[in-house]
């Protein structure tokens, strides 16, 4: 069948079978690896991207019933060729070690900052809590979440960090 | 790599054409609503349509609104929507307090209230919620509407009334003033099934119960409830003494399994006890007393 959606602005057709699994069409149809694949069991988090807007497990959605819709991955974060502040949050703030989960932890962490500029770490907890992370016991991850709320513009950030 | 066996898919644009779609294809079509618990059924084979049905461009039938006296909530409402929805509080905080503890925030902008209730896993918190509020199912075939009971919607585990060529469109809970309800549920981890929880609805009137409802998730209850426990409190005096025997009426009545997530005497516990916290908050809540939100 054939499956039409706009991924990180841009629209995309394929052709697929419609068993395929959104994270499956996204990293082998269109090669866009920053969206991991992990349990299978929307369990871990780490296929987390955007559509229509919101966070969902890309393993447990048909990219049949994309079609039509809106996704944003983790490549579709930085714009202009400048780092998101949840991006350099992660930087920062030493946010990942591994790196697996650090997609979907930056597309949640996002969404959160959009609606809720200034969440507190309870928030910033309740909002990652579909998501696993077996490197940093989630502190420097909140940590990097706050930092990009402190740094709300991307331009400020960017200005930030390369100050001397 | 866990994927589902091949499928075939197709769009339902309106109710009518779910409905025509799930009668031309037969008992081997089933409906997609959010896809949490059907595509993990499928990529482990416990479930193996031949062609599935997606409904999620039926947003007509995702509203929740006070109509008729009822609270109806349409069959493709979120569990997000259930969370976040005013109205929903207001009437029924058990609700939002199930929802709170259900799966985790991504899981919610998918999952369905209506999907929730057709899988009736033994473990779902919303079909204990429903079952508390003696909510009823509105269920469509292309000919008929028809309005069951949850103890008739509930058939058994993973077994509704909902017939293969059916689809549940909507669930109403009657508003009834001078009531409050509450959620307990003890789970292992964030976004987990319960080890137990329990539901409670009371509407109050001068100063005794007129109506109980004790919805019971993971522990084995019939039907998600246990009547003795809910008969012994009408009539009382929402106080301790009554709460601690529906707790022990509701241990005694249901029937958990030692499992990954308990053994049977600990989730018995759990019955018993969390059916007396649900109790005491609901009742606090029919009196008016503060909303106490579980957050």
């Amino acid at each position: 069948m054939q499956v039409t959606m706009t991924v990180n602005g841009e629209q995309v057709t394929r052709d697929v079978e419609p068993r395929l699994l959104l994270v499956h069409f996204l990293r082998d149809d269109l090669g866009l690896t920053g969206t991991h694949w992990g349990c299978d069991t929307s369990n871990c988090g780490v296929c987390a991207v955007w559509m229509d807007g919101e966070p969902v497990k890309s393993c447990t959605v048909l990219a049949a019933m994309a079609s039509g819709h809106e996704i944003r991955t983790v490549e579709g974060l930085e714009r202009e060729g400048q780092l998101d502040p949840v991006q350099e949050g992660f930087i920062q703030e030493h946010g990942l070690q591994c790196g697996f989960c650090t997609p979907g932890m930056m597309m949640t962490a996002r969404y959160l900052l959009d609606r809720n500029p200034h969440p507190t770490d309870e928030e910033i907890r309740e909002a990652i809590s579909g998501q696993i992370c077996r490197c940093t016991g989630y502190e420097n991850i909140v940590r990097a979440v706050r930092w990009a709320a402190r740094h709300a513009a991307a331009g400020q950030a960017r200005e930030e960090v390369s100050a001397p | 790599m866990q994927v589902p066996a091949p499928v075939e898919y197709e769009r339902a644009r309106s109710v009518e054409d779910a409905l025509a779609l799930l009668e031309r294809r037969g008992p081997e079509a089933r409906l997609l609503a959010g896809g949490h618990s059907l595509l993990p059924m499928m990529k482990l084979r416990l479930a193996r349509p031949q062609v599935l049905i997606d409904v999620n461009e039926l947003s007509d039938l995702a509203y929740i609104r006070v109509e008729g006296g009822d609270l109806r909530i349409g069959a493709m409402a979120r569990h997000r929507d259930l969370l976040e929805s005013p109205v929903a509080w207001e009437h029924f905080p058990i609700m939002r307090e199930a929802e709170t503890v259900i799966a985790d925030p991504l899981v919610r902008n998918r999952g369905t209230v209506g999907g929730s209730l057709c899988q009736a896993d033994p473990n779902e918190d919303l079909s204990a919620v429903f079952a508390a509020l003696k909510a009823q199912a509105v269920i469509r075939s292309t000919s008929e509407s028809r309005v069951v009971s949850m103890d008739q919607f509930h058939q058994g585990p993973y077994t509704t009334a909902v017939g293969p060529a059916e689809m549940l469109v909507e669930l109403r809970v009657p508003i009834r003033p001078g009531s409050g309800s509450a959620y307990e549920k003890v789970e292992r981890r964030v976004g987990d099934w319960p080890v137990g929880a329990a539901g409670a609805f009371l509407r109050l009137d001068a100063g005794r119960v007129a109506e109980a409802g004790i919805g019971l998730a993971a522990v084995g209850a019939e039907h998600f409830r246990v009547p003795a426990a809910e008969e012994s409190l009408v009539g009382e005096e929402p106080v301790e003494e009554a709460f601690t025997e529906a707790g022990r009426l509701a241990a005694e009545g249901c029937h958990p399994v030692t499992d990954q997530r308990g053994p049977a005497d600990y989730k018995r516990h759990l019955a018993y006890e969390l059916t007396r916290r649900a109790l005491r908050r609901a009742a606090a809540r029919a009196r008016g007393e503060g909303d106490q939100p579980c957050r």
